[in-house]
């Protein structure tokens, strides 16, 4: 027998378990372009819905026609607020707890708002509808800026003021101000100004991280078929969350849940874009209802980018107190947080600012406070975590900038500073002043490991010569040391505090074994690019002992798969993953009876060795896991029950902590404000690597959508609040030719309390890579008297940092 | 709208007849006249490339061509290009290097690069940035895209001077 001859070293291979690079299993399909998108899924008799969308940003509708719109050939009918509201569909509740118009009624809040849905034979003559949809609107005076919105008698939205004009408590408790939605705090604020009031050293700064988008390539989009036969609706969507979704449209629609069957196919990258719902959605399962076919609608790039999730959009105001050597003693932090026209965050429901308050860093902190205004403003709602757990890009980006401004008061080095306050390795588990208790860390580590490799202190005379030659007239480029150390918060999260809609943010895995010893798992989670395929069933592998090749992993059809709260923030390994491990041990644990039965043996003389169970002192005596799995269906085993399958639904104790430590070098050309990223380095330490290869792609993805923010993507309003970047003309994803090769390494601290150590990578990147691009660039002219400009950091705003600074004179 | 025409097009070496508005993007009637889903569609401007086929020997961003356009030219689309029996050696690499994650960008990462390779079958890192600048993706930073296309040029390469 083969297993016999084989070695343990073979045997281990041969499994493709954790910690191998095995190359993925979606890549067959992928290649040869036989992916099935939702745009994709093509059903008979299938008609196609799109909207008519508001050209203002605030205004009142009063009137639409949509007679001649119905005359048009292929138009079968055309939705309105008036049509939705009997089935009280025209408003939909939102994530955080607000609620939001699917069609306009009576007014729109911002540009491209959703006003009336036509639905055609097909895309042509949809669009041939909507220009025959006459809408005729009074504008209304238009906020964009959230500071004027907090001043302005303009009422954004009457729905939220009482008729005697008292304002009701919103979601998240007392509002100031018609135009305001929350405030949320965590810390303690007299003892925060107290250490300020009372500090040798304190820096302020104020900083604005722009709007912006997640823009995967593959816009939201749906299918809703509603067989009036059975009473079943089958919705095919780009949702990271599939299983909520059907939670949310059985609450809205009144359909029953076992009735509905939502199918994430594959998707064409999320970000945090596709967790939310949408008014397409919702149009589109009532169009299937009213017509009694199927409705696709798929967004194209300018809805995309114009109305379904915005991300960031946060005013920031920090003081940070040290003493006169730079130890940190207190930080305060205040952000008013444009939410636009709804709110619409995509956060766990008691985090309306999502995890802002772990933006006190990787630094050992006493004292903090964190105040966060919500705000209403005439731009598109959404709030949603782009490529990062919810907020932590804001809060990284704060903290690494306060340091920054921190060591310019101080004239100290800013990775001197950093070291000098980071949390140390014996202080974890650790509770930082904001609350949260992160679970594991070794920053001093990754920190001197980074400095090291990238010859730091050599860097620093090098650029110190290049400011010499600058100021001699030698040269005209100037050189930039971007550094970052971040701590993420992901794997959202224990049910005790993180649910959405009232949703217990656990994770779920089911697996079967069959009979000649392969098996299929599904999960609750569903990816998007991240390679679940591959990754999950080299979890099971090395848990169970069957090869990862022999099995099949399943997401995103709940029908099948297990009830889950789907994939965003970093929560599929640490919570999923975790399910599948937890899964995998109940399978473990039957097999390890059923072996001991067949090795005519006690339960406790049996260890688990890779693929099999051996008898403990006489490894010749073993049964593979395949040939238990066969036992599993094929014997009559006295007090067990045939088959061989498991399930685990996993709540989290605790969030995960990734960490990283990034550097970032940069050459800036003074009179052109170009940007040259000559080094980055990025070390991550992600817990327990199951995967190398996929580890090493999400970084690079990672990054290079950190790129894209830092340097010059964002969402940008004039005062009329039109869109100015709705287009990739206008909004910035950086191509092959802008982007550098990325150096990546690791340290690995597992964490505590995950089944498998395993932390998450997904968004590590991006929270750590933008603070380092926009220090690189910042830090280029710290020796000329720069503090803090604001991102996005392309051509013309670097161009103009010199300009002010006299670079050009 | 506009009146149907009658147009031919060829399609991965398959004749294809049809009426169609000439106002018809070539993108839908690939994917939605004829269900050639391997293309995609991300932008409809022509900046992203996930819509990439090769007409009559170039690279073309198939949202932003009419069908009149194509009327009577030779199209391949990924579907043209290798299949589970005759993988293209570009196929095999994205794979082996990992050049892609969610998937959707890759049809028409793949049929840019088999144009590129045919254009310069040697090129450089920056070449190949250069000749690729026209096909966006959101997963990857092209790091591994370069790597990919780099391994099917060395590989393509090798398996001509064999044969020669």
């Amino acid at each position: 027998m083969k297993d016999e001859v084989d070695s343990r070293e073979d045997r281990v291979a041969n499994l493709k378990g954790m910690g191998c690079s095995r190359k993925r299993v979606e890549d067959a399909r992928f290649t040869q372009g036989k992916g099935n998108y939702v745009d994709d899924v093509k059903l008979d008799g299938m008609l196609f819905g799109d909207f008519v969308r508001s050209p203002y940003a605030h205004a009142r509708i009063k009137s639409i026609d949509t007679e001649a719109a119905l005359k048009v050939k292929g138009v079968l009918a055309v939705l309105t607020a008036k049509d939705l509201e009997p089935l009280g569909l025209h408003w939909m509740p939102t994530l955080a707890g607000d609620k939001q118009m699917v069609l306009a009624d009576g007014k729109v809040l911002f540009q491209g708002q959703e006003v009336a849905f036509v639905v055609a034979e097909d895309r042509y003559a949809a669009a041939d509808g909507i220009e025959a949809v006459e809408v005729e609107y009074e504008e209304l005076e238009v906020i964009v800026d959230p500071f004027k919105a907090m001043e302005s008698d303009v009422v954004l939205r009457e729905d939220l003021v009482a008729e005697d004009g008292s304002l009701p408590d919103g979601a998240h408790g007392p509002r100031k101000h018609h135009n305001h939605i929350f405030t949320w705090e965590a810390g303690d604020k007299e003892p925060t100004e107290e250490v300020i009031a009372n500090a040798e050293v304190v820096a302020e700064e104020s900083m604005y991280y722009h709007r912006t988008h997640p823009c995967p390539l593959e816009t939201c989009g749906c299918v809703a078929s509603m067989d009036k036969v059975n009473g079943k609706l089958t919705l095919w969507g780009t949702f990271q969350a599939p299983h909520a979704i059907r939670t949310v449209v059985s609450l809205i629609s009144g359909i029953e849940e076992h009735n509905i069957r939502v199918i994430s196919p594959d998707i064409g990258g999320g970000f945090g874009n596709k967790v939310g719902a949408y008014p397409g959605y919702v149009c589109s399962v009532v169009a299937s209802i009213v017509t009694g076919k199927p409705v696709k609608w798929i967004e194209d790039r300018m809805d995309n980018l114009m109305t379904t999730a915005f991300a960031r959009d946060y005013w920031m105001k920090g003081r940070i107190s040290a003493t006169k050597e730079g130890k940190i003693t207190g930080l305060h932090c205040h952000v008013t947080a444009d939410h636009g026209g709804f709110d619409a965050c995509a956060d766990p429901t008691k985090f309306p600012a999502g995890f802002m308050n772990i933006c006190t860093g990787s630094y050992d902190i006493p004292t903090a406070f964190l105040e966060v205004d919500g705000v209403y403003t005439n731009k598109a709602p959404g709030g949603v975590s782009y490529r990062c757990s919810f907020r932590v890009t804001e809060a990284v980006y704060f903290i690494e900038r306060m340091i920054e401004v921190l060591a310019i008061e101080l004239n100290m080095d800013a990775a001197e500073l950093r070291r000098i306050n980071f949390i140390k390795k014996e202080q974890f588990p650790y509770t930082a002043a904001l609350g949260w208790e992160y679970d594991s860390g070794d920053y001093h580590t990754a920190w001197d490991k980074a400095l090291k490799t990238v010859d730091y202190e050599g860097l620093r005379a090098e650029q110190a010569q290049r400011v010499e030659d600058f100021k001699a007239g030698k040269t005209r480029s100037l050189m930039g040391i971007g550094l970052s150390f971040f701590t993420e918060i992901v794997g959202a999260g224990p049910v005790k505090n993180c649910d959405i809609l009232g949703l217990g943010m656990f994770d779920s895995c089911e697996i079967r074994i069959h009979p000649t010893g392969s098996a299929i798992a599904r999960l609750g989670t569903i990816s998007q690019g991240q390679g679940h395929a591959t990754t999950f069933a080299q979890i099971l592998a090395s848990e169970i002992g069957l090869p990862a090749d022999s099995i099949t992993i399943e997401e995103g059809d709940t029908d099948t798969a297990p009830y889950g709260l789907g994939t965003y923030g970093s929560r599929s390994t640490p919570v999923a993953g975790a399910a599948t491990a937890m899964a995998g041990r109940k399978i473990r644990a039957k097999a390890q009876m059923i072996a001991a039965y067949l090795l005519e043996v006690h339960d406790d003389d049996v260890e688990f060795d890779v693929d099999r169970f051996v008898v403990k002192g006489a490894p010749e005596r073993f049964k593979t896991m395949k040939e238990i799995a066969f036992a599993a269906y094929n014997q009559a085993i006295p007090g067990i029950e045939p088959g061989l399958e498991a399930v685990s639904y996993y709540d989290p104790p605790n969030m995960t902590y990734p960490f990283g430590a990034y550097i970032c070098v940069m050459d800036i050309d003074v009179d052109t404000g170009v940007t040259d990223i000559r080094r980055f380095y990025a070390l991550d330490d992600c817990g327990t690597r199951i995967n190398p290869m996929i580890i090493e792609g999400q970084v690079h993805g990672g990054l290079t959508e950190a790129l894209a923010v830092a340097l010059g993507q964002e969402i940008a309003y004039d005062d009329m609040g039109n869109v100015k970047t709705g287009t990739l003309m206008d909004f910035f994803l950086p191509t092959a030719w802008e982007v550098p090769n990325y150096e990546t390494d690791y340290t690995v601290t597992p964490s505590p309390h995950h089944p498998i150590g395993a932390k998450g990578v997904g968004e590590s990147p991006h929270v750590g890579g933008v603070p380092c691009f926009s220090n690189a660039v910042q830090d280029a002219f710290r020796a000329f008297g720069n503090r803090h400009t604001n991102m996005p950091h392309d051509h013309w705003r670097i161009w103009k940092t010199a300009n002010e600074l006299g670079l050009h004179d | 709208m506009s009146k149907k025409q009658h147009y031919t097009i060829t399609v991965n070496g398959k004749e294809e007849e049809f009426l169609a508005e000439p106002r018809e993007l070539l993108i839908y009637t690939l994917r939605e006249r004829l269900n050639i889903t391997g293309p995609h569609i991300g932008c409809e401007t022509s900046h992203c490339g996930a819509c990439t086929v090769t007409i009559d020997g170039k690279s073309v961003k198939a949202c932003t061509m009419f069908v009149a356009q194509a009327d009577g030219k030779g199209i391949t689309t990924i579907e043209g290009i290798g299949g589970p029996d005759d993988l293209h050696p570009l196929q095999n690499a994205f794979k082996e290097h990992h050049g892609l994650q969610c998937g959707y960008c890759t049809p028409g990462m793949i049929t840019r690069a088999t144009k590129l390779l045919e254009e310069n079958p040697n090129p450089t890192e920056e070449e190949i940035r250069f000749g690729m600048a026209g096909n966006i993706c959101r997963c990857t930073g092209y790091q591994n895209i370069v790597k990919s296309i780099q391994a099917a040029a060395a590989e393509m390469s090798a398996a001509k001077e064999a044969a020669e």
